[in-house]
């Protein structure tokens, strides 16, 4: 292995963009050899993502609109893991959140709209929060380990809202597993009606306004982890323990705010989907976006101005992926999580593959200029 | 003329830019109980660690009974005989003894007849040394010198001829010391060769034949303990290096503002290791605390700050008790009574090394005006107050925005003190504020002690610096073993003087 | 004897149900009691459920499809070790990773493969484990007690099974009796210790994270070319991580966590039996709930309502030596 370069010397955007970028290369090119073994050309595969993607107006608002869900779980994710807990409960937290949205909103549907909306959101934040409190209490008094934890709520999650959605909130005037829609009045606009302002005809977008709650949710995060004491308690809490407490912080206090946090904002997804997309609570909603958030907050660096272009990103590879999945008959959209795990696994736990190469190839040229 | 059977020629080690083994020479002869004598950073553990193969030299070179070897692991030194009873122990706490010692060395795959051998192997040399120990006992179960008898017996069975004990009696009591000698001098009639590394002046003289003394990387003495003294050692190990005794006025001593009584704590492993002590401090007052690390002034630092539990006694701030054997005191309401602490370990508890200097210098600070208001961080103001504070201790490179990790160790310590001092603080803990710093900032480090000592506040420096100590404090302390062994004013105090107190001699 | 066939109905279940979490709880401890964790148990069952139900279509013997299970497996530890040993790179986020990925790309390889949306083809007799009768057993059948437990109960279970229960009690031998286990926990406890005993720490975590591969290949083959004949998507669904809840309340010791392994088998077999069933009191309990109940028994478990759990010393620590 190289010999470890000083660290001082090295420039922030080498350490924050370069090796980012060069993880994620790894891992596109091992996400081309996996296309590859499923019988499939996989420079055919790019374009037709980057053609999905980009290529027609309603695919790119797609983009938006699934860049959405991976803002709000990719920064749940982040939050907790700023105090180096692992929240992989964003599915179960964003289900329940969704369920805190559909109560509230259809009981208070007569209020104003903007006061319903933002009823909704608390709602979502609430009930999204609560269920990460109890792993986050087993996590900070008896030591129970996160991860198990938050997987293990994603599955009762998931058992309790279809026991919900079939025996006791159903729609009982049909068969399926979701609710009644919510009344026309208080759903989000959507980008098809701003689109019509221009003169613009989509026939459907799920892309809408939650778009701009998931850029506000960005600013909250970014303000609250950097910027408010919270914030900086909770990170000196996930960075060194031991300090924390000598300087009379609390650990129990932070595991449970962080973890508390970014339930909520996992909740949120519940808005973007209920609120603005189905109208109505569809079983399996979450759909994997709470995981594709593990993915997307690692890429990002764990800090919004990573996260955004993350979620943009996987918003990319899903909407692309799927016109993939549609021309070609042997990728399937798990393919697409399977790119997101190895993106993980280039961009957390083998991050430091190759920093120190590139760490020290950056310093000797930038000394080199000097030095001339 | 008997080839000794451990020689060291001309060994040198570096870590970066620190020389902890400079031109190292010795002979050990076969048979004796040979020590090895220093303060702290002498550089005795890092010898003694090349040459049981954790680390490598630089140059130079080793021999065994006359043959040049090379120790790149500790199983290279095994095989040359070289046993090894670390200071901190190396065993698994919920194994056997037996587990412990057969552990690398089980000599079959599955346990059987092998194992029984061992056994009885084990017993034999546990009856020849008078070792008495349980073979079957857990590890967890054992007191520390019994933990110490099993590493012995580790050696033993790994047949070392050449033992080396590092700071072996830091741990024992008084008896279990006595208990450790006889074994030492039964493996010694035994023609065993024992390598003693200790910083306490009568062990040397009850136990050693030879010694050696070691100050900064070298080997600055040699001598047959039979031709010196304690007087003389003392003198070699503290050296005659120049004193930095700083222009300060008299203290003026106020009223008694810090008062501790009766203290007693033990360590995570359960030893006593601050022994029923009691002092007071006055504001306008220096009190230093001298002595070698591990004599328990970590463990006292440590409950003084709330962050370790006392077992008994009390604590009194300002004639107010603030701790007894109920409670943890909260740092933070230690805080709000004006004490401030500056801890011995600053990566693991005075700093988060992956913040940014200023998050750093609020640490602790964050939640006050002006550094935060309704709970929000005024990065403009803390930023403010990290250049100037940062121009004021000379903290370079003078960029509040760079992570902590990337600053020099002198100048992390800088941070932390700043960051205490600026508070005001009536009291202030220190420990250990000059490790690793450089001499200009050492000088400036003091200076600064001494101008809020004129302010009047009452601090207590916790050092292994025998020079700090005596250039900074009004009155002095020395702690050994876990007890207050002397109190001196500090005026015509001789260094020789501490240097025996430190190393445990009346 | 309606009702005695009925319990020995329900111990069959249990000990059916249990086999791949007895296998993935022992694969852990080997992992974990070397001092690296190991969250991927899941991900890994998985795997070598695609791969050995592949690899038994393709080559016509199950055999060569657990064999093949087994190679992937040991890939994925190392490939783990990797990341985690060399690389010191965080354990949990390598296990997140390792997880999310097989998921993905077992599904999209069997659709890729076969189109059937995740759904391997059918084996068929020869290219699958079948139940096996001991010998006697249908003679033995009327002898009283002894002959109902060796007839209905021991007989009659596929190979993973025997192998699964064996197992414990070879892990016990292995990980307590044999100076490779010692080692081996002593690395999870005490690396420093193993360290200045002159034995490579790594290379330990390395032999261990390899055993690891080779308990977890049989409790997929177990899923995918035993108890089914195929492999679909997500069909471990969770059992790593109860897998990981009963070895950490067993406290990484193989008889104990093999009675919280039966204890979840317990409970999943018990679930399928409740359902549409009219308890006392309670009434009906909706199906959706009793299909959490393996799930909330995890949480209990990790609570630590039963006892505390104490991991190896040194566990998820990278190796660092000292200065």
């Amino acid at each position: 292995m190289a010999t470890a370069v000083d660290k001082s010397r090295v420039p922030w955007w080498v350490s924050n963009l370069i090796v980012p970028l060069v993880n994620l290369v790894l891992a596109l090119l091992v996400s081309a050899l996996f296309i590859f073994i499923a019988g499939e050309n996989p420079i055919q595969a790019v374009k037709l993502i980057i053609y999905g993607s980009f290529g027609y107006l309603d695919g790119f608002a797609y983009t938006l609109y699934y860049t959405t869900n991976f803002v709000f779980t990719g920064l749940a994710f982040a939050v907790a893991f700023h105090c180096r807990l692992f929240n992989i409960g964003g599915e179960g937290q964003a289900y329940i959140g969704g369920l805190g949205v559909f109560l509230v909103a259809i009981n208070v549907s007569f209020l104003p709209v903007p006061i319903v909306w933002l009823l909704a959101i608390a709602g979502a934040v609430v009930f999204g929060a609560a269920w990460a409190f109890i792993p986050a209490y087993l996590q900070a008094k008896r030591g129970s380990h996160v991860v198990i934890t938050t997987i293990m709520f994603n599955f009762i999650a998931s058992s309790l809202m279809v026991f919900l959605l079939v025996d006791v909130i159903r729609d009982m005037k049909q068969m399926g597993p979701h609710t009644v829609a919510l009344p026309k009045e208080i759903w989000f606009p959507t980008f098809k009606e701003f689109a019509a302002l221009f003169g613009i005809k989509i026939r459907y977008s799920p892309l809408n306004i939650s778009f701009l709650l998931a850029i506000a949710a960005s600013f909250f995060v970014w303000f609250l982890v950097w910027k408010t004491k919270w914030g900086y308690e909770m990170r000196a809490v996930g960075h060194n323990t031991q300090a924390a407490i000598y300087a009379g912080i609390s650990p129990y206090k932070n595991i449970i705010i962080a973890m508390c946090i970014s339930g909520g904002l996992a909740g949120l997804l519940g808005i973007n989907e209920i609120l603005g997309v189905h109208h109505k609570i569809v079983a399996g909603f979450p759909a994997g976006y709470g995981f594709t958030g593990i993915a997307v907050a690692l890429m990002g660096r764990n800090h919004p101005i990573g996260i955004f272009p993350a979620a943009f990103l996987f918003g990319i590879l899903y909407q692309g992926g799927s016109e993939v999945t549609f021309d070609m008959p042997n990728i399937t959209r798990y393919m697409f999580v399977a790119v997101q795990g190895v993106i993980i696994l280039f961009s957390g736990a083998l991050e430091n593959l190759f920093r120190p190469q590139i760490e020290s190839f950056f310093v000797n040229r930038l000394n080199r200029k000097v030095s001339v | 003329m008997v080839s000794p059977i451990l020689e060291l020629k001309n060994i040198n080690k570096s870590f970066g830019h620190v020389q902890a083994n400079k031109n190292i020479n010795l002979k050990i002869t076969q048979g004796t109980i040979h020590g090895i004598i220093g303060e702290n950073g002498a550089g005795k553990s890092t010898l003694m660690s090349i040459v049981y193969g954790l680390y490598q030299a630089d140059s130079g070179s080793i021999r065994v009974s006359g043959k040049e070897v090379k120790l790149k692991s500790p199983r290279d030194s095994i095989e040359s005989g070289i046993g090894m009873v670390h200071q901190h122990f190396m065993l698994v706490e919920n194994f056997t003894v037996l587990e412990n010692i057969i552990l690398g060395f089980e000599g079959e795959l599955v346990f059987g007849h092998k194992l029984k051998k061992a056994k009885e192997n084990l017993k034999n040399l546990c009856d020849t040394y008078k070792l008495n120990i349980d073979l079957d006992s857990v590890i967890s179960d054992l007191s520390v010198g019994f933990r110490q008898r099993v590493e012995i017996l580790k050696s033993l069975y790994r047949g070392a001829e050449i033992f080396i004990l590092d700071e072996p009696t830091g741990v024992l009591t008084p008896q279990e010391v006595d208990e450790l000698f006889k074994i030492l001098r039964s493996l010694k009639e035994e023609g065993k060769t024992i390598v003693l590394i200790t910083h306490k002046l009568n062990e040397i003289m009850d136990l050693t034949s030879e010694v050696s003394v070691m100050r900064q990387g070298e080997v600055v003495g040699h001598t047959k303990t039979s031709d010196t003294n304690k007087e003389k050692l003392a003198e070699m190990m503290v050296g005659r290096s120049v004193l930095l005794r700083l222009n300060k006025e008299d203290a003026k001593l106020g009223d008694v503002v810090f008062k501790v009584e009766n203290l007693t704590v033990k360590d995570d492993l359960d030893v006593t290791r601050v022994k029923n002590v009691s002092f007071e401090i006055r504001s306008g007052e220096i009190l230093g605390l001298a002595g070698v690390t591990g004599n328990g002034q970590t463990e006292l630092l440590e409950a003084l700050s709330g962050i370790r539990k006392v077992e008994s006694g009390n604590i009194y701030l300002n004639n107010e008790k603030v701790s007894d054997k109920e409670n943890l005191l909260d740092p933070r309401k230690l805080k709000a009574k004006g004490l401030a602490h500056v801890p011995e370990d600053r990566q693991r508890m005075g700093l988060v090394t992956d913040f940014k200097a200023y998050e750093n210098l609020i640490f602790g600070y964050h939640d006050q005006e002006p550094y935060s208001k309704s709970s929000i961080l005024r990065d403009n103001d803390i930023i403010t107050y990290s250049k100037k504070v940062m121009e004021e201790y000379d903290v370079r490179p003078r960029s509040p925005q760079l992570i902590t990790s990337n600053f020099s160790g002198g100048n992390q310590q800088k941070i932390i003190l700043s960051r205490e001092l600026n508070e005001s603080p009536k009291i202030l803990l220190v420990g250990q504020p000059t490790r690793g710093v450089d001499i200009g900032a050492i000088e400036f480090i003091h200076q600064r002690l001494i101008d809020m000592r004129d302010k009047g506040a009452a601090i207590l420096l916790v050092s292994v610096e025998l020079d700090e100590v005596l250039s900074l404090s009004d009155r002095i302390l020395v702690m050994f073993d876990g007890n207050i062994v002397g109190e001196r004013i500090n005026k015509d105090v001789t260094d020789r003087e501490l240097g025996l107190l430190m190393a445990g001699v009346a | 004897m309606e009702f005695l066939l009925d319990l020995a109905s329900l111990v069959n279940s249990t000990l059916r149900i249990s086999t791949p979490l007895v296998f993935a709880a022992m694969a852990g401890i080997f992992a974990e009691r070397s001092g690296v964790i190991d969250f991927s148990l899941e991900g890994k069952m998985l795997m070598a459920a695609f791969v050995s139900a592949v690899g038994s279509y393709y080559f016509g013997n199950p055999w060569i499809g657990l064999f093949m299970a087994i190679v992937m497996c040991v890939s994925l530890s190392m490939l783990h070790g990797f990341a985690s040993v060399t690389h010191k790179g965080d354990q949990v986020v390598s296990c997140v990773a390792i997880n999310i990925l097989i998921i993905g790309l077992t599904t999209a390889l069997a659709a890729a493969w076969f189109g059937q949306a995740g759904l391997t083809p059918t084996l068929t007799d020869e290219q699958r484990f079948l139940e096996i009768t001991l010998p006697f057993a249908d003679s033995l059948r009327e002898v009283p007690i002894i002959g109902l437990i060796y007839s209905e109960i021991l007989s009659g279970h596929y190979v993973f099974v025997y192998l699964g229960y064996i197992s414990v009690p070879i892990v016990y031998w292995v990980v307590f009796k044999t100076s490779f286990g010692l080692r081996v926990r002593a690395v999870g406890e005490n690396p420093s210790a193993v360290d200045t005993a002159g034995i490579n720490v790594f290379a330990m975590r390395y032999k261990a994270l390899a055993i690891n591969g080779v308990l977890i290949a049989f409790a997929g083959a177990h899923l995918s070319t035993a108890v089914n004949a195929n492999f679909f998507r997500e069909m471990s669904a969770g059992r790593g991580y109860l897998a990981l809840a009963a070895m950490i309340f067993g406290k990484w010791h193989p008889k104990t966590a093999l009675i919280a392994c039966l204890l979840f088998g317990f409970t999943d077999a018990l679930q399928i039996r409740l359902q549409g069933v009219e308890l006392p009191v309670v009434g009906e309990i909706p199906v959706q709930l009793i299909q959490a109940i393996p799930y909330v028994l995890t949480v209990v478990l990790l609570a630590g309502f039963v006892g505390k759990a104490i991991a190896p010393n040194a566990i998820g620590q990278p190796y660092i030596k000292e200065r």
